[in-house]
């Protein structure tokens, strides 16, 4: 315990050796610290996945609508060829097709218009609430450098909490999204968009909800992060929010 | 070999900050030695440098010139991993403020160090647990900061400060947030580690109570120092430095 048998043992050489946090030991205070703050985190969350959320439904209301012109199109083709009798409700769905037809582009127009505006608030969103729960851990970061963290170590953990936060944020938000669409749907619709095309349209959407949710999340916490675990400790810990 | 008795030794330290056009100099040319063991008090009013001279000594912020010395290494030739080893094994800081993670328990947080020295858990749990009885908070070992007073707060961050056995503990204003009573346990508590323990404990302060547990005080003005007393030697002049009360 004395300091002398101390320092003989640390000598110049004791000095390069590593810093380590096994990933187990990361992973776990990685996510202690969102189930402390657990009000916290679901804030934002919520940032994460209401962006998500809307996302997934604009995305989602535009691949019904192409669902459904695919399905009335079977249609047409079907009663052309004389394998499908027609119901009243059929004539007036392929009736109306043909009105549509012009109208196709631009609808096809304004989709693409909504999935861009959805996707700049998503992402609006979640910086704003990823950045915001970095910031007000900066002197956290600071703290953990004095105690002789890593700089690639805070990373790391904000890397684990990103990811964690990110990935279940956006399957929570497009569950949402696609739920409530889909719910629409149903009760406008009807069951005869609900075929093979949706279920694949609906894995598809599912990747890319998650794929963007997370890379954003990602994103807009390890740049801060980063920041924060590249100051001088003492500046970090002067931060004040 | 007597350069070997330092712990810590800066030369010509400089920190220049720069506010808009104006340079100012928080650290114009300190030279400062401390011998191992020492318990030594940086005294000052505020603005004077003291917390520039305690971040430049702690490693955590680079000074503008000039060179510290931790155990004969300079800190400027440590590369960043090399200094994350430094903070981790060889200085312990308290803080004015605590700087308890506040998410974790004061058990947790005395672990932590331990986490980043490679500690298995199972042994950093148990040194936690012996530094909070050594700190007198063997009872509360599952609280969080928030559920602690001022006073146990710094006693965790006192604990915490010696998870990895450092050979230096610096100590910024550690008793400037409490009041009188938990000041002086404070001091007292710093002052028997420096006896038992042998670690040697660097303070910037501006409380006079810590007059009395130094062996050298250190008085900084404008970025110099302006004179370093032995304590014998302040004994006889403690009525008259009361009568200047609070320096800052």
């Amino acid at each position: 315990m004395s300091a002398e048998s101390n320092m003989a043992e640390k000598g110049r050489a004791g000095l390069r050796r590593q810093i380590k946090l096994p990933m187990s030991k990361a992973i776990e205070i990685a996510f202690k610290s969102i189930k402390i703050r657990f009000w916290r985190s679901v804030i934002t969350a919520a940032g994460i996945f209401l962006g998500i959320a809307f996302f997934t439904s604009v995305r989602m209301s535009g691949e019904f609508s192409m669902i459904q012109r695919k399905v009335i199109e079977a249609k047409r083709d079907a009663i052309a060829a004389g394998t499908l009798k027609p119901t009243p409700n059929d004539i007036r769905q392929v009736n109306s097709l043909a009105t549509d037809q012009a109208d196709a582009k631009a609808a096809e127009m304004r989709l693409k218009w909504l999935s861009i505006m959805a996707l700049i608030v998503c992402t609006v969103g979640i910086a704003n609430s990823m950045l915001m729960s970095v910031t007000e851990r900066y002197k956290e970061i600071g703290t953990m450098k004095c105690l002789g963290a890593l700089d690639g170590l805070v990373v790391k953990l904000f890397f684990i909490e990103a990811s964690f936060l990110g990935f279940f944020s956006s399957v929570i938000g497009f569950v949402l999204g696609w739920l409530v669409i889909s719910l629409i749907r149903l009760a406008t619709d009807g069951v005869e968009v609900f075929g093979l095309a949706f279920w694949i349209a609906s894995v598809k959407l599912l990747g890319l909800s998650v794929l963007v949710g997370t890379v954003l999340t990602f994103i807009a916490t390890i740049l801060p992060a980063m920041r924060a675990a590249q100051m001088p400790p003492a500046a970090a810990l002067r931060v004040e929010i | 070999m007597r350069a070997n008795e330092y712990v810590v030794r800066t030369k010509d330290l400089v920190k220049e900050y720069t506010m808009g056009d104006q340079t100012l100099k928080a650290l114009n040319g300190v030279n400062l030695d401390v011998f191992k063991g020492e318990y030594i008090s940086i005294m000052g009013p505020s603005g004077s440098g003291k917390s520039t001279l305690f971040n430049a000594i702690g490693g955590l912020d680079k000074p503008s010139s000039g060179s510290v010395f931790i155990n004969d290494v300079d800190m400027a030739q440590l590369d960043a991993q090399e200094l994350a080893y430094l903070r981790c094994h060889t200085i312990g800081y308290i803080f004015q403020t605590f700087n308890l993670i506040p998410v974790m328990t004061a058990l947790e947080n005395v672990t932590l160090p331990t986490v980043f020295a490679g500690m298995s858990t199972d042994d950093g749990i148990e040194r936690g647990i012996e530094l909070l009885n050594l700190v007198g908070l063997g009872e509360r070992l599952h609280h969080k900061p928030s559920e602690l007073s001022g006073g146990q707060q710094q006693r965790v961050a006192i604990a915490r400060s010696l998870a990895n056995n450092p050979s230096i503990i610096l100590a910024d204003e550690p008793t400037g947030n409490l009041d009188l009573n938990t000041g002086k346990e404070i001091i007292e508590l710093l002052k028997r580690l420096n006896r038992e323990q042998g670690v040697t404990i660097i303070s910037a302060t501006h409380d006079l109570k810590m007059l009395d547990v130094s062996d050298r005080i250190v008085w900084i003005r404008d970025g110099r120092i302006a004179k370093i007393e032995d304590r014998k030697d302040i004994d006889i002049r403690i009525g008259e430095m009361e009568g200047q009360g609070e320096l800052h």
